[in-house]
This record gives structure tokens, C-alpha cells and sequence, in this order.
């Protein structure tokens, strides 16, 4: 009996949704963990998982189909042993699933009842709006450039397209072969490459195939390098009211909460956010975004990667909410059971690697947004007071930023919000 | 006399000039066009179109004298010359009016005379019309664009008279059918008259300096329109030269050296198709930087001379010259000085070349031969008429598709045919040239049956030997 490939709800709210693209043709082999179709909420772009291997038996939904409601039958997939007679007299009518059925992750714990499918996200913490203008991900080439692409051992997404409306066409993939070194194409080309082509002299290893998280790791962080230009501006904030604040506040939870250095620093970057709201927008091609909301996504390190969860509307929020907030999305990342809803979105980054010690990095802008914030360990280091040595606990934090969107000194009036909110905590009160 | 201005003024009224000036007026400029004799330029009066209306006569009478084997029985046909020549005029006549309308519904301003640099205001440029003798308007523009066009080449000894040695002007217009003719050239000019004057009785014989005919052809495409034109009893002198055109009373006798020997053909007429060249002089080209080599204007990819704010397209910037490929250079250029989006230089493999002798023959993109020497491993396929459903039952089973491929990538390098309709045939290999589709997805492209463009689905699979019908 094929197994019914089902529609699946990318969110909770989810009723209906675009089949955008089929990856894979009818009659190709499916494994476990193949990315086979992608489909398209108002919000987001997902790429479907297979968890089930077989054959892909019949599309039921072709590609492009708009509002494909949640559990309807999408496509069939042969199991081992079946062919295509095995399709015939298989019901591909509305599936209704049984009670919690409609979220993914309930979804994917009843394997019985067929959606062996798992949403991945195809573009980790793209706000919506960004892929509502980039409805395209769908590279437009040539067929030629396609072939010539692909002899040459060279990714089609790096490449700028010269043709009618930016279509790919032989001669960019002609410039790309033949481009110097020193250009980032070729310099991917040259990675690639090096990965499959082995030297003799290569040590052994073992090869990971890379994971769906890993690919947008991978594709979005090296966007993000080649495509916006980066600075960086860094402070140095001394946190002992920050750390006696801290200690009292956490003396008087009894328990119902424990406040995070992070926690305070989060709050801090929100509310420099609304005080300084340039600093909170995003560069796109028709204009700079200013956003109206201040949702901070929080880098937090899982299994094979990282996500960055949102905290909404951070600068609005209580300490004890945020951190509770911060507790539970970072549980829930960790265990993979973030709906996209809750990692995509955000306006503005945070990444603290203070917990390992680190004392000061820069971090890689997270498109679109305009600014992320690196935060190192908070040390005593000797510092001038009045005139005299003194010992202080200092935290840097270096600030990554577009420069296409945010200018120096608007970058460097945001921080030095930012310092005077996390060395005297009191005026997070104002 | 007061200065006229304009956003862009176009010299010359032909398919290149027209089209420029239509272009600019779409795009919101205010354009001007000078043109010194009739709207349509060359092709349309005295080129492309006649010759058409002319081959069309050629095509029909041959049909009739085979009408036999097609179940009709016709006697007396006869040719009324007069009819014939002034059915070519009038088709020209109509489309000269046709784009007189569209230059006006466009706004575009026309100025009869013969337009002329002189000078300008600073950033600007003046043109002078004259019309007979007599200055008629200073038009000036910040951008000029010169569409000249070119003329018949004629080379010492080898010069029209316009009664014994005729230029295509002449041979358009007979007043009689000549018993004989000798066509100097075997391009795509003197193929069509020598075609045309063949089925309308004439004896032909075509001389060539070079070692085939339709020498910008395909050999294999050279080589079988020779065949089938001899089977007509057209006559050929390759890798020879006329060396005198000697004129009699009522004929002429020339003097032809091929391997160093010389013969003596006597005809009723000559026909000069020996080239092209630019019509670069009296427009005041000395006071300007443009640079003229060998006849024709020299420009960059996007039409721009040696001097800024004057361009030049079409016929007047050298070969191939052809219609279409000086109007998609009217349109780039225009579109470049208006900056729009998306405007690429003119590609000369993508521009198809066709020629409207009996068969016809057509192609675009690189010879079999030209694509050896560029370096390409290449895949060759080539399907014949005979093999093709239509083609046999439109009694039309001599001709050939073939098709060059690069075998590394399955880029279609080029594509050259000959037989019937083949000129409105390779269009398809133009779209799938520009739109730089490999053979798979020739292959997978359903062609309708039965139709001849069956056979360019089976040249491309013939490339990877994978023909059904053949």
C-alpha cells in the first residue's frame, strides 16, 4: 500500500498553503531526510523532509497549486516491492488526521498516520516580509548555463545573472570559470572543489553529509559575507551594577525565577532599540525598513547548528517574562520543536558566547536584518577610574553592522545606548 | 534659420533608421528622421520586399510547369513581365506608405531632404537638410544616430551601366526577359536574381571568386544548392574571376579566369552582386571623430562612433547586411542612450541569415567547419526532406537540416538549411539559440506533425543518433 505523502502545517494556524516546487519528478528514489518539495505559507518558505524511503509513485498536487489545505494528499510514495499498479484504487481524497494531528511535530511522533513528512526551515530567520519580496528563490537560468554550471563544478546561486530580468546565461557561468581567484565565486568553486576533489596527501576522515541546517547555514552566512558589507564597532561595559541588580532581583524570586546576565542584556538591546530606532531596519532593494516592533532573535547553539528564537517585542516585556520566554523557546529549540513562526522574524540579533569564556568576536550579520550584537564574557579587568587603576567587571560587546542600512554614527549612538543601559541597569526603568 | 530641437535625430529612413526612430518615440523622446528618397530604406524599396514579390512570381510559374505531376493541366503559361515587375512595385509602394504611418503615429517627425552633420552647440548636434540644393531645416539633438544604409560595391572594369551590366536596381525592374545572364557573385543577392531569372527561362551562369557559392554558408549547404541549381541547368564558374565585362550592341562579353585560363562567355546581360559598401560620404562625417574603415563606420557594441553623442547602425557598420539585424541595432542603440534596462549588445551568431533563391536556404550560428576551427568538439546532424511526410507531399523533397552542437556542452552552435520554406523555419533555432537551450530540450520540444519542422526535431536527434525517421 503507497504511503500518503500529506500537506503539512508549517504553524499551529496553518489551514492551507502553496505546493511551490517539487524537487523531486515522479518514479525518483526517495531516502530518509531527502528535501522533496517545497511549499510556501504567507509567511514562509518551507522544504519538505522525506522521513520514509521509497519511490515517488504520483504527484497528486503539481507544483504551483495555491491553497492546498493541510492533510490533503499531496503525492504517494512506493514502498519497496510496489509499483505503479499499486497506485490504482489509492484514496487521495481530504485525509482527515486524528485529533492533535495538525502540527507538524504531533504529526511527525504518529508516523501511522502518514505525514512522513518534516518541515525544515529553507531559510532559518528570514522574516516573512523578506520572502514575500524574494518570491523567487527559484533560480532563473539558462539550460545551458544550467549544464555548464554544473560541468564546472560551480553553485548557479552565487552567480549574477546579465540576461533579460537577471536570468543566468552562459556567459556569466563562462565569467565564473574563468574568474580570478580572488573573486568569491570562484573562491566557493575553489572550497567546492577542494572538498570533492581530495589530494593524495589528505589525512583520512570521516565525511557528514550536511544536514538541511547545515546547508542554510552554509548558503546564508556566505550571502551575508559576500553581499552586505560588514563593519563593526565595539564597547566595553563595566556590569557590576548590572551584576549586583541582578543578584537582587534573583534573591526575591524564591524561586519563580532566575534572571540571566543574558536576560538583562536582551531587555538592554531592546530598549537601546527603541531609542535609537534607526538601528532597528533592514536594507531592500526598494528601501530601507524601519520596524516597528522590536523582536530580538537570540543565537542559541543545538545539535548540528544553531537557530536564533525571537523574543517579541522585547522592549515591552518584563525581565521575569523575557527570561522565562528565553527558557522555554531555548528548550524547545534544542529539541528541534520551534514552529517557524517562532525563529523567523526577528529584527535584530544577539549572540553571546560569554558562557565559553569568550572575551570579545564579531558575528555574522543575519539577513535581513541590519545588526547583530556579539557578546563576550564579563571579567575583571583593570580599568581607570579618576585617574587611578581600579578593578572592574567588563563585558565587551562588538556590534556587526550594514552599513548599506545603518551608518556609523547611528551604529555607535545605538551602542552607546545600549552601554548606558547595561552599566546602570536603573534606566531600563525609564 | 532657426534650430529645430529634438531628443534624437535618425539619418536614413531604412529598416534600421525607422525602427530607431519608432523606438525613441515609444520611449517618450522627441525624435526626428531624415531621409533623402523613400521611407523603407533599400529592403523595402529596392531590396528585400520587390525581390520577394519578384521570387514569389519565379516560385508560382515553376509550380504551374510541374502542375502535372500534382494533377492539373495548364497550358499556355506565360510570364507578363510587365505584370510581374509591376506587382513588385506596388508591394513596395504599399509597404513604403505603411511605415510613413507608423512614423507618424509614433509623433515622429520626418524630414524629406538629405541630412547632414554640421557642427552644433555645444553637447548637441546640428544636421543640415538639404533638398534639392536648397537647405530645408538645422535639426540638432544631443544624439545622432546614422543610418545611412550602403550601396551595390562595383569595382574597376566591373561597373553598372544600368543597360548591359545591371546593379540589383536594374535587374528588379526588366523590361525584358534576357535570353542569358552572368551573375558576378554568388551571395545571397546574386543567388535571388540568378534563381529568379532561371525559372522565368533565362540561361545563368554564375561566377564566384571564392571556391563555392553562398560562400557565408555551411559547405555541405554550399555544396547541394549548387547541385540543385545545376539540375536546373544553372551553370557555375567557382574559384574564378571576371576580368572584363566587354560591351557589345545588345550584349555583353566577359572575360573569365579560372586556374589561369582564360574563357569567353558571351550574354544578353550582367549582373554586379560583388558586395557592399558603406554610404559614409557627403554627410559630414570629416569634421567629426567618426572613424570609417573600409567603407563602413566603425562603432563599439553599442553603436557608438568615435564621437560621443553620434551612433551608427544597419548597413553602414558592415556586414552581414541585413534588415533585421540593423533594426535589432536600432533598438539597442536607442534603448542604451534612453538607458533602459536589460539591453545587450548584438550578438552576430544569433543573427539568422536567409536567402529566397529556389530552394531556399537558411541559417544562424557557426558552420560546421567554423566551429572546428573555434575549437569545439562538435556533434553534426542533418536530416534530408526526403525522409520528411510533408515535405514529400508538398512534392518538395530536396533540401537538408542540419544542426552543429557542442558536443561538451549541448550548446546549439549553429543550424543551416536548404529546401522549401526553410526560411521561415529557422526562427526556431533562433529562439532556442537565444534562450541557449541544449538539445535536450530540442528534444523533448513536440514539433507538429506533419509538418516540415518535423525535421529539425530530427536533425538534433540525428546529432545523438537517436533519428526515428531516417
Amino acid at each position: 500500500m503507497p504511503v500518503k505523502i500529506l500537506m503539512p502545517a508549517l504553524s499551529p494556524t496553518m489551514t492551507e498553503g502553496k505546493l511551490a516546487k517539487w524537487l523531486i519528478g515522479e518514479g525518483d528514489s526517495v531516502n530518509s531526510g531527502d528535501i522533496i518539495a517545497e511549499i510556501e505559507t504567507d509567511k514562509a518558505t518551507m522544504e519538505v523532509e522525506a522521513v520514509e524511503e521509497g519511490k515517488l509513485g504520483k504527484i497528486v498536487v503539481p507544483e504551483g497549486s495555491e491553497g492546498v489545505p493541510v492533510n490533503n494528499v499531496i503525492a504517494l510514495l512506493l514502498e519497496e516491492g510496489e509499483d505503479g499498479s499499486s497506485l490504482e484504487g489509492v484514496d487521495v481524497g481530504e485525509t482527515p488526521i486524528s485529533g492533535n494531528g495538525s502540527t507538524l511535530t504531533a504529526a511527525t511522533s504518529e508516523p501511522a498516520v502518514a505525514p512522513v513528512l518534516k518541515p525544515t526551515p529553507s531559510s532559518t530567520q528570514v522574516p516573512a516580509e523578506t520572502l514575500a519580496d524574494r518570491p523567487d528563490k527559484r533560480i532563473i537560468a539558462s539550460p545551458l548555463a544550467r549544464r555548464m554550471a554544473s560541468q564546472a563544478g560551480i553553485g548557479l546561486d552565487g552567480l549574477t545573472g546579465s540576461g533579460p530580468n537577471g536570468r543566468i546565461v552562459k556567459v556569466d557561468v563562462e565569467a565564473a570559470i574563468t574568474a580570478d581567484i580572488s573573486t568569491p565565486v570562484s573562491a566557493l568553486a575553489q572550497t567546492r572543489a577542494s572538498i570533492t576533489e581530495s589530494t593524495p596527501y589528505e589525512p583520512e576522515f570521516e565525511l557528514e553529509t550536511l544536514s538541511t541546517m547545515r546547508k542554510t547555514i552554509a548558503r546564508r552566512l556566505t550571502e551575508s559575507k559576500q553581499n552586505v558589507p560588514h563593519f563593526y564597532l565595539t564597547v566595553d561595559c563595566e556590569i557590576d551594577d548590572l551584576l549586583r541588580l541582578r543578584k537582587t532581583l534573583n534573591e526575591k524570586a524564591n524561586g519563580t525565577y532566575k534572571l540571566s546576565v543574558n536576560d538583562l542584556v536582551i531587555k538592554s538591546a531592546a530598549i537601546a532599540l527603541r531609542r535609537v530606532p534607526k538601528a532597528n531596519a533592514s536594507w531592500t532593494e526598494d528601501g530601507l525598513k524601519f520596524f516597528k516592533s522590536v523582536d530580538i532573535s537570540v543565537a542559541v547553539a543545538i545539535e548540528g547548528g544553531l537557530i536564533t528564537p525571537v523574543v517579541r517585542q522585547a522592549d515591552n516585556k518584563g525581565l521575569e517574562t523575557i527570561s522565562a520566554e528565553m527558557r522555554e523557546l531555548s528548550e524547545r529549540a534544542r529539541d528541534g520543536k520551534l514552529g517557524p513562526e517562532e525563529y523567523q522574524g526577528g529584527t535584530f540579533s544577539i549572540s553571546n558566547l560569554g558562557m565559553y569564556g569568550i572575551k570579545d568576536f564579531a558575528a555574522v550579520i543575519n539577513p535581513p536584518q541590519a545588526c547583530i550584537l556579539a557578546v563576550g564574557v564579563g571579567e575583571q579587568r583593570p580599568v581607570v577610574k579618576d585617574g587611578a587603576l581600579a578593578v572592574a567587571t567588563v563585558m565587551s560587546c562588538t556590534l556587526s553592522v550594514d552599513h548599506r542600512a545603518v551608518d556609523g554614527a547611528i551604529g555607535a549612538e545605538y551602542l552607546g545606548a545600549f552601554k548606558r543601559l547595561i552599566e546602570d541597569p536603573l534606566n531600563m526603568l525609564l | 534659420m532657426a534650430d529645430q530641437k529634438f531628443d534624437l535625430i535618425v539619418v536614413g529612413g531604412g529598416p534600421g533608421g525607422y525602427v530607431a526612430a519608432i523606438r525613441a518615440a515609444q520611449l517618450g523622446m522627441n525624435a526626428a528622421l531624415v531621409e533623402a528618397n523613400h521611407l523603407g530604406g533599400i529592403c523595402l524599396n529596392w531590396g528585400c520586399i520587390p525581390t520577394k514579390a519578384l521570387l514569389r512570381t519565379a516560385e508560382i510559374f515553376r509550380n504551374i510547369q510541374h502542375a502535372n505531376d500534382y494533377g492539373i493541366s495548364v497550358q499556355g503559361a506565360s510570364i507578363d513581365l510587365k505584370k510581374v515587375v509591376e506587382r513588385s512595385r506596388k508591394v513596395a509602394a504599399q509597404l513604403n506608405d505603411g511605415v510613413g504611418h507608423l512614423l507618424k503615429k509614433n509623433k515622429v517627425n520626418i524630414f524629406d531632404g538629405w541630412g547632414k552633420l554640421a557642427g552644433g552647440p555645444a553637447g548637441s548636434k546640428k544636421i543640415s537638410v538639404e533638398k534639392d540644393g536648397k537647405k530645408v531645416a538645422d535639426l540638432v539633438a544631443p544624439h545622432i544616430v546614422l543610418a545611412t544604409g550602403a550601396r551595390a560595391r562595383s569595382l574597376p572594369g566591373l561597373e553598372p551601366d544600368g543597360k548591359l551590366i545591371w546593379s540589383y536596381k536594374e535587374a528588379m525592374v526588366p523590361q525584358s526577359i534576357p535570353k542569358s545572364i552572368l551573375v558576378v557573385g554568388s551571395g545571397a543577392i546574386g543567388m535571388e536574381f540568378a534563381s529568379f531569372f532561371q525559372n522565368l527561362g533565362t540561361k545563368v551562369m554564375v561566377v564566384e571568386v571564392l571556391d563555392r557559392i553562398l560562400p557565408v554558408e555551411d559547405e555541405e549547404i554550399s555544396a547541394f544548392a549548387q547541385k540543385a541549381f545545376e539540375k536546373d541547368g544553372m551553370q557555375f564558374r567557382t574559384t574564378a574571376q571576371v576580368k572584363t565585362l566587354k560591351k557589345n550592341v545588345n550584349s555583353v562579353t566577359a572575360t573569365i579566369e579560372k586556374n589561369k585560363k582564360r574563357e569567353e562567355i558571351t550574354v544578353d546581360r550582367a549582373i554586379l552582386a560583388i558586395g557592399i559598401v558603406g554610404n559614409t560620404e557627403n554627410i559630414g562625417l570629416e569634421s567629426t571623430k567618426v572613424q570609417v574603415k573600409r567603407g563602413h563606420i566603425e562603432t563599439n557594441q553599442w553603436l557608438e562612433t568615435g564621437e560621443p553623442g553620434i551612433y551608427a547602425i544597419g548597413d553602414v557598420t558592415g556586414p552581414p547586411w541585413l534588415a533585421h539585424k540593423a533594426s535589432h541595432e536600432g533598438v539597442i542603440c536607442v534603448e542604451k542612450i534612453k538607458g533602459e534596462k536589460d539591453v545587450h549588445p548584438l550578438d552576430i551568431s544569433k543573427v539568422p541569415g536567409c536567402t529566397y533563391c529556389l530552394p531556399q536556404v537558411a541559417s544562424v550560428g557557426m558552420t560546421e567547419v567554423r566551429a572546428k576551427e573555434a575549437g569545439y568538439e562538435v556533434r553534426v546532424g542533418s536530416f534530408p526532406f526526403i525522409g520528411n511526410g510533408k515535405a514529400i507531399a508538398l512534392g518538395e523533397p530536396e533540401g537538408l537540416v542540419k544542426t552543429v552542437f557542442d558536443a561538451k556542452t549541448g550548446e546549439l552552435l549553429g543550424a543551416h538549411m536548404i529546401g522549401a520554406e526553410v526560411t521561415e523555419l529557422i526562427q526556431g533555432y533562433g529562439i532556442a539559440r537565444t534562450l541557449e537551450t541544449t538539445e535536450k530540450e530540442l528534444m523533448h520540444t513536440i514539433f507538429p506533425h506533419p509538418t516540415l519542422s518535423e525535421m529539425m526535431h530530427e536533425s538534433v536527434l540525428d546529432a545523438y543518433g537517436k533519428a526515428i525517421h531516417f
